[in-house]
């Protein structure tokens, strides 16, 4: 529509409308996917980062850092950074290309001196270098172009500013990582708000950007004692939301990477905040529909906190019994993987308390009729540690699965499945051929009593539901001597 | 179950006391702990049943304290557990025991599953209203008071949600403490709280006295609204409707505006979108004057706002914005503030934005008058017709009613006739079912004529589409037009092409002539189907495909009703044994089922008396005649298995119901 608008209706923001690519979607804010359900066509991509300014000043090149003068050089820093604060719009590809560029170099040259030139960061350049570096990266992230992103099948939106950002970051790591970089300078300005922001950019879909910001936050945390707990904590309360609120946040995985290195350094005997870490966040994690994103770090980190203290082992095994999959098979196969590790790692005493609710559910998964679970299950019989656990053990271990393994083998439709099984039966008989006997007598025996009760149920709770129905007659008419009709067939008999 | 229970423990508690010996609670509780998950879950779902058997008093000693003491379980079995709970005040005795079901619900309230927790929370709010006053000081008031103080967020966030349950009926000096509770919650450490109390703020607010929702309830939500973390500032632009509802102009204006102002120019997208989400509700909530001072401008920002989820969310709202305006100057105040930037978002580079103005732009004609909508609207309607979006060409044709009230569809119709041709032809078949759907509503609008000369040709090349789902809905929309235009126009235009497809090479366009049949049959009357469908379809019995020959046997099972005993008798009977004979089984399924449902209309046309002791629905059960059944005893059997257990007594059914048909007397005189 060509029409006439009114001067105030001309947009004050040089971004160009539309959509920009990283994705911070929520479930729990209400926003109905209705506004969301699209078609997927490429659109342009803005960001809210541009929004608020609107004259841009032109940047014009300063003289290089290293032609000037050492009495001068501080001075010159402190206009480059002030240049580099200049935000432009990326959507728009042939705007402004000689700010672009100025800037771009200018930011080249801080990498470069922060990187090699020595008494370059003094006290008075912390606030300015801080300064550039919030004004660039923090940012609201925008709405997910694609709500439904999954990151294993589609293509990430990548940040369009990303050639000046990237500079940015390489900035601000060698910032971090230069040796005249004095943390206790630094904390007044690196405090928890800013922490804070950082950690919310771990929602970006770009995994360059993740990339690096997992590369800074973990040398915040080697550089800043006072905001380790901090940044635990707020890692917990991303994880928690994550879990329990919005399933959606993309840079979990990043944050798992760092936490296990952080578990790699926690001092013993662990401090109670760290135990329920792993068991009220971490042991849930594993609980979220996109766990394949992240499983292999999450892994990780309740490996490590096992070979710190065995005595967790019970703690995380039941946690991973309780949220075992029902339904993902894919899961499920992950979950028998971690289940593998830990047990490489267990201790025998440790082993015995689980081992029968354990081997339960593996005999469950060997019951699966996805063989890859089926196949994944039957695998730790070929793991010698393990084998040596269940021979120590198989006193309790062969009952809790043997009848799953006997049927199954009778039943499942894939022949590796069913020749695996025979190789496990067959192990079972050399490693106890008595007890291998009696649980075979006694197998048939057991399939009858199944029977039994299933029978004894169901007649229980006819019984009751038939009593639940004469009270309510009951109530509603005169009150029937409720003695003399205890069970249908006392009924059926007074009758006739 | 609430109403159930209640009632039956008066007597249940007498009656109980005899029945106990035939269910130790072992047994009961054993039941609960199948090792089987689905067992457990089936036992928790009929706790009640179980709690009914105990009798109250060894529901309340022993049954409860199992339950509160094996809480750790899997998810699905705490959520059937926390939502029985709820409804669980009879089943204990009534409301002077009600507070023996805390134990568990508080339990319940501080897992960490949301969803467990939220129903915990739930069945509590049910419960707290069972408590008396006195109950709830004693038991109620202390367990929020727990809860709110726990050491795992999971437990404060579910207090959030019991104060204002228990605050209107508690005392002044409780009272104050909950408040003290609630202000500490508001600004917990964990974000997880501060979102939990963000989005109980308004509710809590709706309960207080006027003074404490100044002077506590305004402080907290402009705290709120100004959190570090924009999920939780977003809750309070929720809040801030139910605090407006409660202050007086100027103490809105004080208190409140500041605070919006500042929201819908957040930094955060999601902020904003909550904003223009909430738009109508917040200017019900301010009143007009505070509308036309601030929210028209804070709208137009969101009108025009740099994320297109925020523009979308605000041309929702457009409509019900004007709409609201007062009435007086409402005309020029939605020419000059709005309609400038509703033409903007016409051409909208997101498709979103344009779909969701398209949604309701329609409606803003009712609200501007005739001559407005001519010149303003009218064009803007034309130009998101030939919108390169579908969905946006669709959300202004299914709006049309409201210009057609307004301005008469014609205006439109020249621009109309493109667009629709366009989304009929549309390559994805759901905007074409689309379209269909709006079909009839088209036609009553644009009149019989228009619709012969333009779009019956559409309608009739939907029949042929090569997607299922478009046919069928042509088929049935060609009913609905039957409908409207009557069975004149039917006779003379729809029936004689649907026919002719009946000799179409292709079977699928054979068989839409036959769901044609059944979908128009009833619309078209007796005449019609007998005369001009009828031979038809029993020519297609002859039909080289199987698929199509059991489709004859049910038009013909379906088009049995309408056509008279005579047709049925003569025509349908034959063809049907014949189908009966069929060398595919389906066909013979099928035929056999027609021919049980045309025998009992006959028979019924012959004994309209007996009515009452058959089931009213044709071929509700074939067999009753021959051997009685009990109800649901042939459900869940394939065709296949009933073509061969039924088909000795289906033929003979057909035979029996001649001999009723033709020797009515003869059955007359042997049963005086």
């Amino acid at each position: 529509m060509e029409t006439k608008l009114p001067p105030a209706s001309t947009p004050t923001s040089p971004s160009s409308p539309g959509l920009s690519p990283v994705p911070p979607p929520d479930k729990v804010d209400g926003f109905s996917r209705r506004s969301l359900r699209r078609a997927r066509p490429r659109r342009s991509h803005s960001s809210s980062q541009f929004r608020y300014q609107s004259n841009q000043q032109e940047l014009t090149p300063l003289p290089l850092l290293k032609d000037v003068p050492a009495s001068e050089l501080h001075e010159l820093l402190s206009r480059k950074l002030a240049q580099c604060g200049v935000m432009f719009d990326f959507l728009d590809c042939v705007a402004d290309l000689k700010g672009k560029e100025v800037k771009r170099a200018a930011l080249n040259e801080l990498v470069e001196c922060v990187g090699s030139t020595r008494g370059v960061l003094i006290e008075p350049v912390y606030p300015d270098i801080i300064r550039m570096i919030s004004v660039n990266i923090f940012r609201t992230l925008p709405p997910s172009e694609n709500p439904e992103f999954d990151p294993e099948e589609d293509e990430p939106n990548l940040e369009p500013s990303w050639p000046h950002l990237q500079l940015v970051y390489e900035f601000f790591l060698r910032f971090l990582e230069s040796p005249d970089f004095q943390p206790s300078v630094a904390k007044r300005y690196v405090d928890q708000k800013f922490v804070l922001m950082l950690l919310e950019l771990f929602d970006s879909e770009d995994p360059r950007e993740r990339e690096y910001l997992k590369t800074i936050l973990h040398r915040v945390y080697g550089k800043f004692l006072g905001l380790r707990a901090y940044i635990r904590k707020q890692c917990s309360h991303i994880f928690l939301r994550f879990i329990y609120e919005f399933e959606h946040f993309n840079g979990i995985a990043e944050l798992l990477e760092i936490l296990g290195s952080i578990i790699n350094g926690f001092a013993l005997p662990l401090k109670t905040e760290h135990k329920q870490f792993l068991v009220r966040v971490l042991i849930p994690l594993h609980s979220v529909k996109s766990l394949s994103v992240f499983h292999a770090q999450l892994a990780y980190c309740v490996v490590q906190f096992l070979e710190k203290d065995a005595t967790l082992t019970e703690h995380v095994i039941r946690g991973l019994l309780k949220y075992w999959p029902k339904t993902c098979t894919q899961k499920e196969v992950m979950f028998l993987g971690e289940m593998e590790e830990i047990l490489d790692v267990i201790e025998p005493s440790q082993f015995v308390k689980i081992q029968e609710p354990l081997f339960k559910q593996v005999a469950r998964c060997v019951s699966s009729p996805h063989f890859q679970v089926a196949e994944r299950a039957l695998y730790f019989w070929n793991n010698e540690y393990i084998l040596s656990l269940i021979e120590d053990n198989c006193h309790t271990v062969l009952p809790a699965v043997f009848g799953t393994l006997y049927q199954v083998s009778k039943e499942h439709w894939n022949q590796t499945i069913v020749s695996l099984i025979y190789n496990v039966l067959k192990t079972f008989m050399e490693m106890n051929g008595k007890l291998f006997d009696e649980l075979t007598a006694s197998y048939k025996l057991e399939k009858q009593q199944e029977q039994q009760k299933a029978r004894e149920r169901q007649e229980l709770w006819q019984g009751l539901e038939e009593l639940r129905l004469r009270r309510l007659q009951g109530t509603q008419g005169a009150k029937e001597a409720p003695l003399q009709r205890l069970t249908p067939q006392v009924t059926g008999g007074g009758q006739s | 179950m609430a109403g159930v229970a209640g009632p039956a423990t008066g007597s249940g508690a007498a009656g109980g006391d005899g029945d106990d010996s035939l269910y130790p609670i072992a047994v009961l509780i054993d039941e609960l702990r199948n090792e089987d998950v689905q067992l457990r879950l089936n036992s928790i779902k009929k706790l009640s049943t179980i709690a009914l058997a105990l009798g109250v008093e060894r529901t309340r000693t022993e049954l409860l304290p199992f339950l509160t003491d094996t809480i750790y379980d899997e998810d699905e079995v705490l959520l059937a557990l926390a939502e029985q709970l709820g409804n669980f005040t009879g089943l204990v005795g009534g409301p002077d025991f009600a507070h023996c079901l805390l134990p568990p619900l508080e339990s319940l309230a501080t897992v960490e599953e949301t969803v467990v927790r939220d129903k915990a929370v739930e069945s509590l709010r049910q419960i707290s209203q069972e408590h008396t006053p006195v109950a709830l000081e004693a038991h109620f008031v202390p367990l929020v008071k727990r809860l709110a103080s726990g050491d795992w967020f999971t437990s404060r966030t579910s207090a959030c949600g019991l104060f204002s349950v228990c605050y209107p009926r508690a005392s002044i000096a409780v009272k104050g403490e909950i408040r003290q509770y609630f202000r500490s919650l508001c600004s917990d450490d964990t974000p997880m709280v501060r979102r939990a109390a963000a989005s109980k703020l308004g509710e809590f607010a709706k309960v207080l006295e006027l003074d404490s929702v100044k002077s506590e309830i305004v402080p907290l939500f402009t705290n709120l609204a100004s959190d570090e973390q924009d999920s939780v500032r977003l809750l309070a632009v929720e809040a801030c409707v139910s605090i407006a509802q409660l202050l007086s102009q100027d103490d809105i204006e004080a208190l409140v505006m500041p605070t919006l102002r500042q929201a819908a120019e957040d930094k955060s997208w999601r902020v904003r979108y909550m904003v223009a989400d909430k738009f109508s509700e917040l200017q019900k909530a301010v009143g007009p004057k505070i509308t036309l001072n601030d929210l028209i401008p804070a709208f137009q920002n969101l009108l025009k706002d740099c994320e297109a989820e925020v523009r979308a969310a605000a041309a929702h709202k457009v409509k019900e914005l004007c709409e609201n305006l007062p009435m007086e100057g409402r005309e020029t105040m939605i020419m000059n503030q709005i309609l400038p930037y509703i033409k903007e978002l016409v051409s909208d580079t997101n498709q979103h934005v344009k779909s969701a103005l398209a949604s309701v732009i329609m409606g803003l004609s009712t609200i501007l008058g005739k001559e407005n909508t001519i010149e303003h609207l009218l064009p803007l309607f034309l130009a998101q017709l030939k919108d390169e979006c579908p969905e946006v060409r669709l959300n202004i044709i299914s709006n049309l009613d409201c210009v057609n009230e307004v301005i008469g569809i014609r205006q439109l119709s020249q621009s109309l006739l493109p667009a629709i041709v366009e989304l009929a032809e549309d390559a994805k078949w759901r905007v074409r079912l689309a379209i269909i759907e709006y079909m009839p509503l088209l036609a009553g609008q644009l009149g019989v004529e228009f619709f012969d000369e333009k779009l019956n040709s559409l309608c009739m090349a939907w029949l042929v589409d090569h997607v299922y789902a478009i046919r069928e809905a042509a088929t049935n929309n060609l009913m609905k037009l039957v409908q409207k235009f009557g069975t004149e126009w039917a006779q003379n235009t729809i029936v004689p092409k649907v026919l002719v497809m009946a000799n179409d090479p292709n079977y699928l366009h054979r068989m839409t002539t036959l769901f044609c049949i059944n979908a128009l049959s009833e619309a078209c009357g007796q005449e019609i189907t007998t005369k001009q469908m009828l031979p038809i379809v029993l020519k297609m019995a002859g039909d080289q495909v199987a698929n199509v020959r059991f489709n004859v046997a049910k038009s013909l099972q379906k088009i049995g009703p309408i056509l008279d005993t005579d047709a049925l008798q003569e025509e349908v009977k034959p063809v049907l044994q014949k189908l009966g004979q069929d060398e595919d089984m389906d066909v013979k399924y099928f035929a056999q089922e027609a021919i049980s449902a045309v025998a009992q209309r006959l028979r019924k046309l012959d004994f309209p008396v007996k009515d009452s002791e058959e089931p009213s629905a044709p071929g509700a059960d074939k067999n009753h005649f021959l051997r009685p059944r009990g109800p649901g005893e042939d459900t869940g059997k394939g065709p296949a298995y009933q073509l061969h257990v039924n088909t000795r007594d289906t033929l003979p059914q057909l035979d029996t119901a001649e001999i009723v048909l033709f020797l009515p007397k003869h059955r007359l005189i042997s049963r005086i």
